[in-house]
């Protein structure tokens, strides 16, 4: 299968610091892909490399096939950027801008398709307001439905929630969701974990300038297994000697065990039957996306060091 | 081509839609300009034999108006898109380096007539003033303008804020203007002077327009003509090459 974006040994350095370095990355089309990281760890110079913004020192990228130098006109018809400033034109109506976009790429009558993304991002009432009129979220959706004019096979979301309600972060996911079941490949990068964990079926997270990991969200959960905690409260308040191998901490009343796998319970609960120590509350917390994220960044810090 | 349409619909339509400001503010302050200049030198200087001072001074703030409101057209586009960071959106785009360099120069050529047109219809209104050559006049205002829009869009793309831009039209064209001879013949000049303005490309833009006016000028017009158009070949290959490369556009 082509992929829809392919990075190979991509290295960017501004003097010094290395944005990037040696990055590999495939991604196929029909994906819902994350691109996680803290703050500075090159996202956005990865996503500005693959859109053209920026160029890389060394390495080679594709869209759909097409190099992102070389055949710069037809990469950058097959993508679809939101950016993540709210950057706009003052000068326009949404419509107008909508249409100018449009013009850009080649498309000189899209109004039916214009329609269809105000009315499918609620900003059909907005149609003919000034940019400069509009709230932050009506910006950003404005940002969204610009990317969309030429109908990209793959869109790329450079941190679309920041700073935005709820529940236009609703609406927005719903959309992007539908576009992703209509076939488009989507990119977002995010600082919301649970975000990229209930949206994306893979995730990379690149720190300072190298990607660390690249897997299935559900992978790169799976292998959190001590990341399970069992958390218990009991009558009497004692932990007996036969689980105090398990035990994390013991505070106001709750005893957290740590556990490998989920037959473990069963053990528990027949150590503390045997004790005559009655279970009061028992909840099972299993690890998530932020999990994984702060156990990587850790323990790369670790290795690095 | 639609790409290319677009961006020249778009930029006519960003200097339109403050036409005010970048339209009619020109034709005015010009105006001014002429009118005080008559007041105080009309009866005491006669620079060609036969052409009132007033006569001679109309083509040199006709192609004073094109020439700064040419470089500013491409060059405020390019800076403010840059500093608010919607130029995002072009560079986003599959519009090639060549099609976004026409559209910019087109626009500068059409903001550069239409004040040249403009002004030169309203001293129609106090003066006496026909146009001789006409073609050889609209030859030097579409090459004088193109060639400032090569510059303003250098300008803009070099600048990474509006100081840097100010300081470009303040310290370059400003002083390229002012001594090409729009108010004075150079042959008035100091030889020293004299053989100085002939490296200043604007001389010749503003000495070929007056030839195309009234008839008369400083150099042969095809010298003129050379030169502008040598000018405007260098600029725009620059220009075109910035957008090529991605100099402080593409980081």
């Amino acid at each position: 299968m082509l992929p829809a974006i392919e990075v190979q040994q991509v290295r960017k350095c501004y003097g010094a610091l290395c944005a990037l370095t040696d990055i590999d990355l495939t991604i196929y089309p029909g994906e819902f892909f994350a691109l996680l990281g803290p703050n500075g760890a090159g996202k956005t110079t990865l996503i500005s490399i693959i859109a053209g913004l920026a160029l890389a020192d060394s390495g080679q990228v594709k869209v759909m096939g097409f190099d992102v130098i070389r055949q710069y006109q037809q990469s950058r018809r097959n993508l679809g950027v939101v950016p993540q400033e709210l950057v706009y034109d003052p000068f326009f109506s949404v419509r107008e801008i909508l249409k100018i976009q449009s013009g850009y790429y080649g498309i000189s009558d899209n109004d039916a398709w214009i329609d269809e993304i105000l009315e499918r991002l609620d900003l059909a009432s907005k149609a003919n307001a000034n940019m400069r009129s509009l709230s932050g979220g009506m910006k950003r959706r404005v940002l969204v439905a610009q990317a969309l004019v030429h109908k990209p096979p793959v869109i790329i979301l450079d941190e679309p929630t920041a700073g935005v309600d709820v529940e236009l972060r609703q609406t927005l996911w719903a959309f992007v969701r539908q576009l992703n079941r209509d076939g488009h490949t989507i990119i977002l990068t995010t600082h919301y974990l649970e975000e990229a964990e209930t949206l994306c079926n893979r995730v990379a997270v690149l720190k300072a300038g190298k990607l660390i990991a690249l897997d299935t969200t559900n992978n790169l959960i799976g292998k959190m297994t001590d990341s399970n905690v069992l958390r218990l409260k009991l009558d009497p308040d004692v932990v007996p000697p036969g689980l105090q191998a398990l035990q994390i901490s013991h505070v106001n009343g709750i005893a957290e065990l740590r556990i490998e796998n989920f037959e473990q319970v069963e053990t528990i609960i027949a150590v503390l039957r045997t004790a005559r120590i009655h279970i009061v509350e028992m909840q099972l917390q299993q690890p998530d996306l932020e999990d994984v994220f702060v156990h990587l960044l850790s323990n790369h810090r670790k290795d690095g060091a | 081509m639609t790409g290319f349409l677009t961006l020249f619909f778009k930029e006519l339509l960003r200097f339109w839609k403050v036409s005010f400001q970048t339209v009619v503010a020109p034709m005015v302050s010009t105006l001014l300009y002429l009118l005080i200049f008559y007041h105080v030198l009309e009866e005491r200087i006669e620079i060609y034999p036969g052409v009132a001072y007033t006569l001679f001074l109309i083509p040199g703030l006709v192609m004073m108006a094109v020439i700064q409101n040419a470089f500013a057209n491409s060059s405020s586009s390019v800076i403010q898109s840059k500093i608010s960071g919607n130029i995002v959106f072009i560079l986003l785009s599959p519009l090639s380096y060549r099609a976004i360099f026409c559209a910019y120069v087109l626009a500068s050529i059409v903001r550069g007539l239409l004040v040249g047109l403009g002004v030169y219809l309203v001293t129609l209104i106090f003066f006496d003033a026909p146009l001789q050559l006409p073609i050889w006049a609209l030859l030097f205002v579409i090459l004088g303008s193109a060639m400032l829009g090569a510059l303003g869009l250098i300008a803009g793309i070099w600048s990474d804020k509006f100081d840097q831009l100010a300081a470009f039209q303040n310290f370059i064209i400003l002083p390229l203007t002012f001594l090409s001879g729009v108010f004075y013949t150079v042959h008035s000049l100091p030889m020293g002077w004299q053989y100085l303005s002939h490296f200043n490309p604007f001389f010749y833009m503003i000495d070929g327009f007056r030839y195309g006016f009234l008839g008369v000028s400083d150099i042969s017009p095809y010298v003129s003509l050379l030169v502008v158009t040598l000018c405007l070949a260098v600029l725009s290959t620059l220009a075109i090459y910035m957008l090529k490369s991605g100099y402080k556009l593409r980081t």
